[in-house]
């Protein structure tokens, strides 16, 4: 194997396996590290720089970081990541002296934002200081986008959600809330030097079979009818509600309707519980509201009584695989079930729709007409219009909205200096060792071997009675502490100096983890197998050194590293150091310029 | 040396033995020497070969004299019987637990102050006796607790770390064990566990006198260039003799091997001891030709390793003495107090 190349920044960020895994790559031991300490406004700055939302998403974030956490490689479960990070928003100190301010002279470019959802707010957030000129249109009289509209109140606070576009709208974009965009060629023609599409996925799937016409009065789309909820449109539902779908949207449509007078509420789901699209979290959530979740059934027909909806009556099916592990599912030839309500709320997915884009401006779209973006650049086929959100690429959630949000800035900077769109400046990175002495270190490095904490939760007898009651209470800063001590400090990256190294075996012998093995080298297939500890989860690297003094090379595999140091503690030489590694991805405003 | 303790967590692949333990349940407390010691190496291979063993760690009696090496046994096997005697005297009070308790395993653990010179001596008698343990010596040529005065095995003209060039004629304590009648002998480095694990298994499985001259560098008195007991120095000098595998007594020697290649060795627990020859000539039953070659390499600089001697039907201490096979200590009042009656009868048998 050739020796690693650490100057690549990749390497190391990939070893921060909750950065690496975040879509906004958000340094997240860092601001573990800075909770544990106390410094919550601190480490609600690293998030806010980086995701925008820290307290929203500190409660409704689908937390990609936490299934790639290396604490859940060594140990049972994985830090608790996303409450930490609303630890830092629910414990800072009034932190708007530390926001960047309104531009004190504008640069003359004016740019359209199309919905006010967290794509199209981070992209704000980001051109406004440099002088830019943000429109923000949305059809809704606020700004928040889905996150408004979408994700209860239980679960989000509006307060917060106030807070933190607060935030954005300070920065004096100029809003056209209330006004529905009807054609980008319109749009286009207002000389706007650039034009971003962040207006979600807002069509709600319906469902096409017998009795849907007839009973239409009692079968709601989910998340139409969440965001009439939120608005206070609707008030009430009937005390027997069937949910159907299995994603996230069903799971707030559930947990909404046993707040709004649903006695037996019912989810039912086409597929098996583990294939489920919903976080296992949130059907947990759903659960301990006592609402059952029924899997296999296929919707065959809305049933009623001359228009009055009597319920829906579902087909069982079972799953079957193909040869390639595909799944199908089948009837399990049983007799059809029958299950009555009073109402069916639709929750079956989402859909992009873009009916006010004409399709003759140079916007091309592919076969499943979604518009043809780029990923890296979030650019559309017209050099001027850029998508991001769930309009880019379809419903994904608000962390990848706002990672979205970052890069289409970014390109719409670099389109308006009058550089090339696809040369994207390289991340901010800062490698500094963490040694304050023989055996100190800046950071805590003894291994806590607590068990994940749970986040404490209001009592169900009064969240069940106010739609607006948030659940979670969050966690104190105790039970903060504990957890966010969980963290094995991953970006304290274990830094071999090859020249130093004289073999003594030190490392090999102290790794709690057997990560270390001074061996000949091989081609990594055949070296993986050779280690101390075979390094079996491909998905991890190995570090390897060129050749040492015997002619043997030093690998480390990253998989299950705990970061406690102590290689670098029994390293006689300093062969071995602990390098803090600080990763910011380029953003429009933090880039040189 | 390290502050905070080893985390509990290990990989989540680490393997258990017969036993049901893994590796880490064979450690000890977290060593205070320092950091790249050798000696913290030779712990971790202890470790290794009593786990690869199955070795119940209660079980095994640990005894050391004193300095750095006597302080290891508190950084490997936690779990079982250890006893820090007196510096040079870990032999006579390991004498007396064997003869108390034949049953467990004898690990002495020793450096080359406590060994080659308060502890000279004691040293020569277990090995005359035929004690049954393992003798590790952790040999790194200098005084490490002092500041690193040459000790008695430093090799005469080598350096010090502060220029002055030993005078002094060096005990080798492999040539000595030897002489001095012991049944397992060899030397090993503590920089290459592949040869160290084996022998360590060996030497626990043989019954007798079981001596490990293990060169182990001292990193902050001993390792710099004009030492011969240095990291490079060894690797560049080492001549290992054979290649061993230790092959446990319940498993049959199933591969093939070359006769005049490969010597095996059946020792007296039914274990093999399956030793490819890295020198053609080298025989490891012949205790006179070894004591040669060893003085012969010696002479021209290099450091032989590997298995040098051995004999796996000698008999040890309690054969010579003809004990009883049940552990003195377990015995009762009556069965080791005959009577007054019985003593009459032993001292008429003098009269």
């Amino acid at each position: 194997m050739a020796p690693t190349d650490i100057a690549n920044p990749d390497y190391f960020h990939k070893v921060v396996d909750c950065q690496w895994a975040c879509p906004a790559h958000t340094p997240v031991p860092e601001y573990i590290r800075l909770i544990a300490a106390g410094r919550y406004s601190d480490a609600y700055m690293i998030n806010w720089q980086s995701n925008v939302f820290p307290g929203v998403l500190g409660r409704t974030c689908d937390r990609p970081c936490e299934p790639a956490c290396r604490r859940g490689r060594v140990e049972k479960e994985p830090v608790a990541i996303c409450r930490l990070k609303r630890v830092a928003a629910d414990s800072k100190d009034d932190i708007r002296d530390r926001l960047p301010k309104p531009a004190a002279q504008k640069n003359g470019k004016r740019i359209a934002l199309i919905g006010a959802g967290p794509a199209s707010l981070t992209v704000a957030r980001d051109l406004l200081p440099l002088g830019y000129t943000c429109v923000i249109y949305d059809a809704d009289p606020f700004a928040g986008g889905m996150m408004r509209t979408q994700i209860p109140r239980f679960r989000l606070p509006g307060h917060v959600l106030d807070e933190e576009c607060g935030y954005i709208l300070g920065l004096e974009p100029e809003t056209r809330f209330g006004q529905k965009v009807e054609s980008l060629k319109a749009m286009l023609a207002e000389n706007y030097d650039a034009v971003f599409v962040g207006c979600g996925a807002p069509r709600g799937r319906d469902l096409d079979i017998p009795g849907r016409k007839e009973a239409v009065e009692h079968i709601h789309i989910g998340i139409d009818w969440l965001a009439s909820v939120s608005f206070g449109h609707t008030t009430k539902i009937g005390k027997r509600v069937v949910v159907l779908g299995g994603g996230n949207t069903a799971m707030d449509c559930c947990r909404t309707s046993r707040r709004l007078g649903g006695e037996k509420v019912d989810v039912v789901v086409r597929s098996g519980f583990a294939e489920m699209k919903a976080s296992p979290w949130e059907k947990d959530d759903a659960m301990r509201e006592d609402i059952p979740i029924h899997n296999f059934l296929v919707p065959l027909e809305f049933t009623h009584d001359n228009g009055k909806l009597t319920g829906v009556t579902f087909e069982k099916v079972k799953a079957e695989y193909d040869a390639k592990g595909r799944r199908k599912l089948i009837p399990a030839g049983e007799p059809p079930v029958h299950m009555e309500c009073d109402d069916v709320l639709v929750a079956v997915g989402q859909e992009n729709a873009f009916p006010w884009i004409e399709r003759d401006i140079g916007l091309e779209f592919d076969e499943w007409d979604m518009p043809k973006v780029d990923p890296a650049t979030m650019r559309s086929t017209h050099p001027k219009v850029f998508f991001g959100g769930d309009a880019a690429f379809g419903p994904k959630n608000i962390i990848w909205a706002v990672a979205h949000g970052h890069e289409a800035a970014l390109s719409i900077d670099l389109l308006c200096t009058g550089q090339e769109v696809t040369q994207r400046p390289s991340p901010l990175v800062n490698v500094l060792s963490q040694k304050m002495g023989i055996h100190e270190w800046s950071y805590d490095n003894d291994v806590s071997l607590d068990l994940r904490f749970k986040v404490p939760h209001a009592p169900k007898e009064l969240t069940l009675k106010d739609v607006n009651m948030e659940v979670e209470l969050g966690f104190n800063q105790e039970l903060a502490f504990k957890e966010a001590q969980r963290c094995l400090n991953c970006d304290i990256e274990t830094v071999f100096e090859r020249n130093l190294c004289i073999e003594c075996d030190a490392c090999v012998d102290i790794c709690p983890m057997d990560c270390i093995t001074f061996t000949p080298n091989a081609l990594e297939g055949d070296l993986r197998g050779l280690l101390t500890a075979p390094a079996k989860n491909l998905t991890q690297s190995l570090y390897v050194s060129s050749e040492l003094k015997t002619g043997n090379i030093m690998v480390k595999d990253e998989d299950v590293c705990l970061h406690c140091g102590l290689c670098a503690e029994r390293c006689p030489t300093g062969a071995w150091d602990m390098k803090k590694f600080y990763l910011e991805t380029a953003k429009a405003h933090t880039c040189s310029r | 040396m390290t502050y905070i303790a080893k985390p509990k967590l290990h990989h989540p692949g680490l393997p258990t033995n017969k036993l049901g333990f893994t590796r880490r349940d064979y450690e000890g407390r977290i060593s205070t020497l320092c950091a790249g010691c050798g000696h913290d190496s030779i712990s971790a291979a202890l470790v290794q070969a009593c786990f690869e063993l199955d070795i119940a760690p209660h079980r095994v009696a640990k005894l050391s004299g004193i300095g750095c090496s006597s302080k290891t046994p508190d950084y490997f096997l936690g779990q079982s019987h250890g006893f820090n005697s007196v510096h040079g005297r870990m032999p006579s009070v390991l004498t007396g637990a064997s003869m108390a308790n034949r049953d467990l395993i004898y690990l002495g653990v020793s450096g080359d102050g406590d060994s080659a010179s308060i502890g000279f001596g004691q040293f020569a008698h277990c090995m005359r006796r035929g004690v049954n343990m393992v003798y590790i010596c952790e040999n790194n040529g200098v005084y490490g607790l002092t500041k690193g005065q040459f000790s008695a095995t430093a090799d005469k003209g080598s350096k010090a770390k502060g220029g002055a060039v030993n005078s002094d004629s060096a005990i080798d304590l492999a040539s000595l064990a030897l002489l001095m009648g012991a049944s397992f002998v060899a030397r090993s480095f503590s920089g290459d566990k592949k040869q160290l694990v084996p022998l360590i298994k060996a030497a626990i499985a043989h019954k007798g006198s079981a001596v490990l001259d293990v060169i182990s560098p001292c990193v902050t008195f001993n390792n710099h260039a004009g030492s011969t007991k240095s990291f490079d120095f060894v690797r560049d000098h080492n001549e290992a003799v054979n290649k061993l595998d230790f092959v446990p007594p319940e498993k049959e020697i199933t591969v093939d091997y070359e006769p005049g290649t490969t010597e095996v060795v059946r020792q007296h627990d039914g274990s093999f001891l399956k030793l490819a020859k890295l020198h053609s000539d080298y025989d490891p039953s012949d205790r006179v030709a070894a004591l040669t070659y060893l003085q012969e390499r010696a002479a021209a600089g290099e450091v032989v390793t590997g298995l040098l001697y051995i004999d796996a039907t000698a008999p040890d201490l309690h054969e010579h003495l003809g004990t009883v096979d049940a552990p003195l200590n377990r015995m009762n009042e009556k069965e080791l107090c005959p009577g007054a009656d019985m003593l009459e009868t032993i001292n008429a048998e003098y009269r």
